[in-house]
């Protein structure tokens, strides 16, 4: 299936862009959308951890994907 | 309406945070003001940059307001966070918490900041001499 991960900050920048699409297999976790986006952006490569959302909440990668989700992925959060 | 929780694309005001919160049945405001700051890590810094997962932070931000409540016993919370470019000097964060009495109020006011810190959605960005960095924090534990 095909999803969109929305991208923050760094890894906006790092993307070029603020989302970008991948394709995984029905059943896939955060961690495998992860690792998709990855593979996609050269410049993300060494981040093993990001943190990731699903509509709007923190979410662990275990997390199975439905592909109805807002997926999010950013680095540590730097606000106040 | 207890509460008011948003990312603001401008300049904030403290009075809104506060008239947020108060009434006649609460005898505290504790309020927070983030400004933006003209040194980081040993360097100068020219001015900042906030943006923000808006939808999820202004989420996580109720999710910090409820927490006040459980906790100090008061659901009158504000939060508001700025976002974009910000001047030296200007607030990028105000909080404000009402209760009956002081305690709750700067207790709860405490916790709102530092869960905000570590929680909600929104990056800064330092310009200084030379160059532009992202500041990230430590990683999120809950």
């Amino acid at each position: 299936m095909r999803l969109s991960v929305l991208l923050f900050a760094r890894y906006g920048e790092a993307a070029g862009a603020p989302a970008i699409e991948v394709e995984v297999p029905a059943g896939a976790t955060l961690a495998r959308v992860w690792d998709e986006v990855r593979r996609r952006v050269p410049a993300l490569r060494d981040e093993a951890r990001p943190h990731l959302a699903c509509d709007h909440e923190y979410a662990p990668p275990e997390r199975v994907v439905s592909g109805g989700e807002e997926i999010a992925a950013f680095p540590p959060v730097s606000g106040g | 309406m207890a509460g008011l929780y948003r990312i603001v694309p401008g300049p904030l005001d403290p009075g809104e945070a506060i008239r947020a919160v108060q009434g006649p049945d609460r005898g505290a405001i504790a309020t927070f003001m983030g400004v933006a700051r003209d040194h980081h890590a040993g360097r100068s810094v020219l001015r900042l940059e906030y943006h923000a997962y808006t939808e999820m932070a202004e989420r996580v931000m109720r999710r910090i307001g409820r927490e006040v409540e459980e906790r100090f016993g008061t659901p009158h919370v504000a939060i508001l966070h700025r976002t974009g470019l910000l001047a030296i000097g200007e607030a990028s964060v105000i909080i404000a918490v009402a209760a009956p009495h002081r305690r709750e109020a700067l207790a709860g006011c405490a916790h709102a900041i530092e869960r905000l810190k570590a929680l909600v959605p929104i990056w800064k960005k330092e310009y200084f001499q030379g160059g532009v960095d992202w500041v990230e924090g430590p990683p999120v534990s809950s």
